[in-house]
């Protein structure tokens, strides 16, 4: 991964497809899937660039018609408000529909517990599974990549959950070919995850070519940070920085977009996406590894999160 | 200063691993991982952190690709997972498939998508019971392209003969089963000989690495050469002010080339028609194929909604009647008399499993007829009755139409694999061949 080269399709066959072709063709496919077999489809939608891509390729799926679904965000609180004017910004533009399931409203009435390193991001499985039996929501689109962790490169595109939405990885129903099966009970969901055989490259890239409008916190710009557990992470009313946290202002941007407790700035003075794709190739750390705390709890944080519900 | 990739378009070859336990198989997806510069420093860090914690001298390059915590405990990997890697010439996506007998299926599951499949043999051992199962499910299957990794040279003192040997009686036996275009590369996957770097310890191999083949070998068939096949998804009508009368059927072509202005057949209706427009997500297009997702209008205004096959060339005849190989995944036997959901392309019907005709025992490839069912991991041939006519094509023909799945109406669970026809090409090639001396 590491020579230059220009390799462009090889253009003795005239049908042949790049890579994202081939990619965006299946993620459509999956989301007329969805709309063919379900009742209540969701998409959930955080702001961050994976969901952004669903949004885009889920309006591509179904133009000129609007998105057969609505779309859902568990707010933690702890936002970057960037991120949540772009996603009203986008619910706007797109005319859509937007369900919002408040973390802080389930501290406020005891159903949840403020965690003593003020982190929310595990926080959010009960509130999503609230939201879901409430919304009696039957399809629960997420943007989760086989390649971001080792759990979730064995989860399936259709991914049942149970009553308690819970995921067991050793009862997944084998998936062939492109036949997807989304049966299910009266109070038991499906995960879907249209973007599983997506890479960060091939997000980026995929958005580079599609000219789609990111929240800018995801280029390069001057923030006011604070180093714990070794990221960069933002002041907040979430409990940072700390008395022996000395704040720096440093030129950073954000590889993933989520609870700002949790999730890292990494130094970079990447200001386009050329920048962040050159950027990204030539990076030694994972997304998540280079930027999410939570899943450095335990060798199998995302597994044991997925098991309860999480995405 | 900054190692710049590729940041062009390019092709995407999907592929399968198969070997047995003690094959080195997850050595070498670790390997061409780690080769290709695909690991990155913090995952390799917690493999390192890990074997050390385990008290093991070097990283277990394995730990890569087991992620569940059962995987980790039992040191075993107990389900397909899927990889992604990249060089600057092509995309890759691995379908790691465990290589246990009793995990035939995930094999299977794995192959279906695949354009390719490695399976690997310890050069020590040569061609085992195991080897042969992995070729004939690839065959099965129709994986385009096999290789033949023959794993461990360096304990065999790197002897062209030993691999020569082997080679000649796998390539004899692929081809047996129809398999059309057989490689085999003598690797180390443990000292990285033609894995991704060619080997200082072999020089009378003269064909490429395996990374160098997978770059190389060509994806995907040649869609002008095969029958329009684009089952329905999902009826598109806007019914706004801007698309007051837009009826578009969302799909995506399973096979083939649909272009405006095309004869097509509305199957199981058997109703024709004429393309009259093609829109790639909004946007006008004269042609369209396979596997692009478009939208594609109607001359004509006729009933035709999800599970409808809209077809060009030769179309199959809808059948109610349907005989398939089928792969059973499920721990809960198919039995004859057992009623069942079937879901082909994107129509679901209820179908009665009318006959279990034989299981064939994948070592031997005979065929043990009076079977009572079929457990788990078993492959056999059924005869199957549906509610409503299907318009199948012969999976030999067509990967996407020919195939299917069934489904418990209880519980919702997948219990088989199906593909229609026969098994291997080499049952059906001789039907034409004794006609030809009538």
């Amino acid at each position: 991964m590491t020579t230059a080269t220009d390799s462009p399709v090889r253009t003795d066959n005239p049908f042949a497809l790049s890579h994202l072709d081939a990619l965006e063709a299946e993620s459509v496919h999956i989301f007329r899937e969805v709309a063919g077999e379900f009742e209540r489809p969701v998409i959930l939608f955080s702001g961050g660039k994976d969901s952004i891509l669903m949004l885009h390729l889920a309006l591509k799926a179904f133009a000129p018609a609007a998105i057969p679904f609505s779309l859902l965000h568990v707010d933690t609180g702890h936002n970057f408000p960037e991120v949540l004017a772009y996603r009203d910004r986008v619910v706007a533009e797109h005319n859509l529909r937007l369900h919002v399931a408040h973390v802080q409203d389930f501290i406020d009435d005891g159903r949840l517990r403020e965690r003593p390193d003020g982190t929310r991001n595990p926080l959010q499985t009960v509130p999503l599974l609230d939201a879901i039996e409430k919304g009696r929501f039957d399809a629960v689109f997420g943007g989760g990549r086989r390649d971001e962790e080792k759990a979730r490169a064995k989860e399936r595109v259709f991914s049942l959950r149970d009553e308690f939405g819970a995921w067991d990885p050793r009862r997944q129903r084998p998936e062939l070919w492109s036949l997807y099966n989304g049966r299910h009970a009266v109070g038991e969901h499906v995960r879907v995850f249209p973007l599983s055989n997506w890479t960060e490259l091939d997000v980026w890239q995929y958005i580079e070519r599609e000219g789609i409008e990111l929240p800018e916190i995801y280029y390069a710009h001057e923030r006011d940070v604070f180093s714990r557990g070794g990221m960069w992470l933002t002041a907040g009313e979430w409990g940072g920085p700390k008395d022996s946290e000395p704040v720096e202002r440093r030129l950073v941007r954000y590889r993933t977009v989520g609870d700002m407790s949790c999730t890292g700035a990494v130094d970079s003075d990447a200001t386009t996406i050329e920048a962040v794709i050159a950027e990204i190739a030539a990076s030694r750390l994972t997304e998540r590894g280079a930027t999410r705390a939570d899943d450095k709890l335990s060798e199998a944080a995302m597994e044991d999160r997925k098991r309860e519900g999480y995405f | 200063m900054s190692t710049t990739i590729e940041t062009n378009a390019t092709s995407l070859l999907r592929f399968a691993t198969a070997g047995s336990v003690d094959d080195g198989k997850s050595t070498l997806v670790g390997r061409l991982l780690h080769d290709s510069k695909s690991v990155l420093a913090d995952q390799l860090e917690a493999v390192e952190r890990v074997s050390l914690g385990r008290g093991q001298e070097a990283p277990d390059l394995a730990l890569l690709t087991d992620g569940l915590r059962a995987e980790r405990e039992q040191g075993i990997t107990i389900d397909v997972a899927y990889r992604y890697f990249a060089t600057p010439r092509r995309r890759f996506i691995l379908a790691d498939t465990p290589g246990h007998v009793q995990y035939t299926r995930n094999m299977v599951t794995g192959a279906s998508t695949a354009e390719l499949a490695v399976v690997l043999v310890d050069a020590r051992n040569g061609v085992v019971e195991q080897t042969r199962r992995h070729a004939a499910v690839a065959a099965l299957l129709r994986v385009p392209h096999v290789v033949l990794a023959v794993n461990k040279m360096d304990l065999v003192d790197y002897a062209e003969p030993v691999f020569a040997a082997i080679a000649a009686e796998f390539t004899a036996y692929a081809a047996s089963l129809g398999v059309k275009d057989v490689l085999a590369v003598p690797i180390s996957a443990l000292a990285g000989d033609n894995v991704v770097e060619p080997s200082a310890h072999m020089d009378w191999y003269g064909g490429p690495t395996l990374l160098e083949h997978l770059e190389t070998v060509p994806v995907g068939s040649d869609p002008s050469a095969e029958p329009a096949r684009f089952p329905v998804q999902y009826v598109i009508r806007p019914q706004t002010e801007e698309h007051p009368d837009y009826r578009g059927y969302a799909g995506q072509l399973a096979s083939g080339v649909l272009r405006v202005g095309d004869a097509v057949t509305v199957l199981p209706s058997g109703l024709t028609t004429t393309v009259a427009g093609i829109d790639a997500f909004g946007r006008g297009t004269d042609i369209a194929w396979a596997p692009q997702s478009v939208t594609v209008r109607l001359a004509d205004d006729l009933d035709i909604s999800r599970g409808d096959l809209i077809a060009a060339g030769a179309t199959p005849a809808p059948t109610k009647d349907i005989e398939a190989t089928v792969s059973h995944l499920n721990e809960r036997p198919l039995r004859a008399g057992d009623k069942v959901l079937l879901k082909h392309t994107t129509r679901t019907v209820r179908a009665l499993v009318k006959e279990i005709s034989y299981r064939i025992d994948i070592d031997t490839l005979e065929q043990r007829s009076g079977a009572e069912g079929l457990n788990v991991n078993d492959i056999g041939h059924v005869k199957l009755r549906t509610a409503e006519p299907l318009a199948l094509d012969d999976y030999t023909d067509n990967r996407r139409t020919g195939s299917f799945l069934l489904i418990d109406p209880a519980d919702g669970t997948t219990l088989t694999a199906g593909m229609a026809g026969e098994a291997f090409e080499t049952v059906r090639a001789t039907e034409p061949a004794e006609e030809d001396w009538v």
